[in-house]
């Protein structure tokens, strides 16, 4: 049998969800709305965490204590995706991001954005780890992570 | 420790598109070969070990429960383990933990995986969390090259250096590839197509990363008693170490790479290794980027913070140097996930035991093999020994 005659059986597998977002990452997407960027901080180690957790990984302690951090922070390091995927979100290129939010001693995974993506070496003029970026708002609000619409660098 | 535990015998099939083969039957393949080569049968097999990556990879749910007959698991016990790329290694880990203890003395280890049946990068993509990282993620490529990036700004390594490096580190496993007639990509490559091949996600290129596969693995570990009676040239199991970290990719230190670093330390604790770049003879690192491939170095204490590109383009490294890393060609030539972190200590097993054909490294005694998964998050150790 030649290589391209081998045969195959299509198959999905489609499973719709609901999965519970909880209290923490429900107060943490209220408070987007509102444009305020909070964390939560850990009693015993004193991290604050965003995005927040309702408990500290490293301590296993709840964390109760919410800490709004700044809409500004570093870029600890990003990558440029021009890759499609099946089931993939933001459209291609986009740069994903670890951004450390001032106050904030976890790095948030979000988009830089605002400018020109379409070429790799431009952007890598714009975008510098270690730069400082700041938050971009989307007009309307969804009540999920995409409430930041992105960051942008600061000039 | 617990008892000593040997490795008995290993199998692989032969990696890369395996489309002439349904699922079940190319795992049944590999457990005909491994069976083979420890010399016993499925009634000598007191339970089974199997591991894949995540069943949306599969296409099929509890694949160990799919897989039950061709694993030779009817009428046994039956344990399933998965931690996405670092699966190998942890089901390695339970078929040591499994003879070690004592409620078996001879336990079956199979990892498996067909990349090519389904879309490998959008099943990567549901490994993390739904509420704040997975709209942002790209498979494999957006956290290794986020984490590369890291790595070289922190150290300061020059992004041309460090280009260098990686493009030795692909050519060097390419080249070990050529010598093993288990792994899927067997071609020649050299620095110029490494630095002028496309990019994937910036700065890493296509001849930086791994093939997906399609293939199979499977390990036989034996209690001291069992496997002095049945193997004339046993590997022994000196240490396993296995650490996990938070699923955040933000929330640790990935240029340092905290369970990569704390999983070696452990396995070496066990072992007594105190220098692992004078006292391993081989190490068979998880390397599905080239850049990873020298974190790990770091991590596992072949050489300094930051230094590792000026030990790549040294030699180190490479066949013949001082401590040859991944004489298989690794996982960046060869990455059927389930099976992949046990395809690295099967070649550990071979290496040590003299097997190894064409990339045996001359009087390897010692060796490292290694696996990685999850989001940066999972690493697992083995060491492995020609002596009990
Ligand atoms: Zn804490």
């Amino acid at each position: 049998m030649a290589k391209e005659e081998y045969r195959i059986i299509e198959a999905e597998a489609v499973v719709p969800y609901e999965l519970a977002l909880g209290g923490t990452v429900s107060n943490f997407f209220d408070y987007l709305k509102e444009e305020k960027i909070m964390g939560k901080r850990c009693r015993k180690c004193s991290r604050v965490l965003v995005p927040p957790r309702s408990f500290c990984p490293r301590c296993f302690e709840e964390m109760d204590e919410w800490v709004e951090v700044g809409q500004e922070g570093v870029v600890e390091t990003w990558v440029y995706i021009n890759m499609p995927f099946y089931g993939q979100v933001i459209k291609v290129p986009y740069v994903s991001a670890q951004i450390r939010l001032d106050g904030s001693d976890s790095g948030l995974t979000h988009l830089i954005a605002g400018f020109d993506l379409t070429n790799v070496n431009k952007v890598r003029e714009i975008v510098k780890l270690g730069g400082r970026v700041k938050a971009v708002w989307s007009k309307e609000k969804k009540g999920n992570i995409l409430d930041i619409a992105y960051f942008e660098p600061v000039k | 420790m617990g008892r000593a535990v040997a490795v008995i015998g290993t199998g692989q099939t032969k990696h890369g598109r395996r489309p002439d083969v349904s699922y079940p039957d190319m795992v049944r393949e590999v457990i005909m070969v491994a069976l083979e080569d420890a010399g016993i049968t499925l009634k000598d097999v007191d339970g089974v070990v199997h591991g894949t990556m995540p069943s949306m990879m599969e296409g099929v749910s509890s694949t160990h429960l799919y897989f039950a007959e061709a694993i030779g698991a009817v009428g046994k016990p039956i344990m399933k383990v998965e931690t996405c790329g670092s699966t190998g290694q942890s089901i390695a880990h339970c078929g040591f933990f499994w003879v070690a203890s004592g409620m078996a003395d001879i336990v079956l280890v199979v990892g498996s995986e067909k990349m090519n049946e389904g879309d490998s990068q959008a099943t990567m993509t549901t490994v993390f969390d739904p509420y704040f990282q997975r709209v942002f993620a790209a498979g494999a490529p957006g956290t290794f090259t986020m984490q590369c990036m890291e790595w070289m700004y922190r150290f300061k390594i020059p992004e041309d250096k460090g280009r260098e490096a990686a493009a030795m580190v692909s050519v060097s496993n390419h080249d070990n590839a050529m010598d093993n007639p288990y792994a899927h990509i067997r071609m020649k490559v050299t620095m110029d197509d490494v630095k002028n091949s496309r990019i994937v996600t910036y700065p890493v290129r296509l001849l930086d990363v791994c093939p997906s596969s399609d293939g199979a693995c499977a390990v036989i570990f034996a209690s001291e008693e069992k496997a002095k009676k049945i193997c004339k040239k046993p590997a022994w199991i000196k240490g396993v170490g296995f650490r996990g970290e938070e699923s955040f990719f933000g929330e640790s230190d990935k240029s340092i790479w905290p369970s990569a670093t704390e999983a070696a330390q452990e396995a070496y604790r066990q072992a007594g290794i105190k220098d692992p770049l004078k006292e391993l003879d081989v190490a068979e690192i998880y390397n599905p980027f080239t850049y990873q491939e020298m974190i790990f170095c770091e991590c596992f204490g072949f050489c300094p913070r930051g230094e590792a590109p000026d030990y790549v383009l040294k030699g180190t490294f490479k066949k013949g140097g001082e401590l040859p890393c991944c004489p298989s060609g690794g996982t960046l030539c060869t990455n059927p996930i389930g099976a992949t972190g046990l395809i690295r200590l099967a070649e550990t097993v071979l290496q040590v035991t003299g097997k190894a054909g064409a990339r045996q490294v001359e009087g390897a005694k010692i060796a490292l093999s290694h696996a990685m998964g999850g989001v940066d998050q999972f690493n697992g150790v083995t060491i492995v020994s020609s002596n009990l």
